[in-house]
């Protein structure tokens, strides 16, 4: 798994992940996650690029929206590949969070 | 991690360590294709049996990482059976249940994903010696459905 932290637009946080989001690299995961919701930011999670996702790496997202809810600050999932959608839809997560098709939707949509 | 693949059989010996989870992921895809299921079915059995590997590690090894997972994939008929084998103390299957999905926390979905992947799921005893041994079958949609 890799991963890159970066500022769009002058307000918006990126996290991009990429590779596969397992139980060997969850906890990485969930620790960028965790650093860059509450600090007042948009946060945006760029899926793209990720090639699996398993139920560790959807739990960080989860704790990451619990902390963002907590914290008001707006959070959303981008880009998505079918396998991760349906990952997200079998654990009923695509009614939980906002989930852009794409980054540049994303982008776009705002807070 | 040691392999054997002869003909419609895949069987895998490994460490129960988060970081052989990607070499087994790796081995069954590509299994998978040979036998050419197609992608959305191959996909949720290399799921279901990544997420019934991460429960032997973390609640039968309990992270112990001298632990050891047999994985064994046999293509039969109209469906495929598949085994997940340790050697850990009797895990009580009466406490290995999907949370409801309600319940919003993070953890706790493995056992979900599997159950609505597969068709079929057991866990009980091996035939012989210690352990636990999950059996999962997964019905194949026959050829040229287009399903």
């Amino acid at each position: 798994m890799k991963h890159s932290v970066r500022e769009e637009r002058g307000s918006v946080v990126v996290i991009a992940f990429a590779g596969e989001v397992d139980l060997e690299h969850s906890p990485k995961a969930r620790e960028v996650l965790l650093e860059q919701v509450g600090r007042r930011r948009r946060v945006l999670v760029d899926l793209s690029g990720v090639e699996y996702i398993d139920s560790s790496g959807i739990a960080s997202l989860v704790e990451a929206f619990q902390k963002a809810k907590k914290t008001g600050t707006p959070f959303a999932l981008a880009g998505p590949n079918p396998a991760a959608l349906r990952v997200l839809e079998l654990a009923r997560l695509d009614r939980v969070f906002r989930i852009f098709a794409t980054l540049e939707d994303g982008l776009d949509a705002g807070g | 991690m040691a392999a054997t693949q002869a003909g419609a059989r895949l069987e895998l010996r490994f460490a129960a360590q988060p970081g052989e989870l990607r070499g087994m992921r790796d081995a069954l895809r590509e299994r998978l294709r040979s036998w050419k299921l197609d992608e959305a079915c191959a996909s949720d059995v290399v799921m279901a049996v990544d997420e019934a590997c991460q429960n032997v590690i973390r609640h039968a090894y309990r992270g112990d990482p001298t632990g050891v997972i047999e994985l064994e994939v046999r293509r039969a008929t109209g469906e495929l059976q598949i085994s997940v084998r340790d050697f850990a103390p009797p895990v009580d299957p009466a406490r290995i249940r999907p949370r409801p999905l309600d319940d919003l926390r993070p953890g706790g979905l493995g056992t979900h994903l599997i159950r609505s992947t597969m068709d079929h799921t057991e866990l009980g005893k091996p035939p012989s010696g210690p352990g636990n041994l999950l059996r999962m079958v997964k019905k194949l949609a026959p050829r040229g459905t287009g399903a």
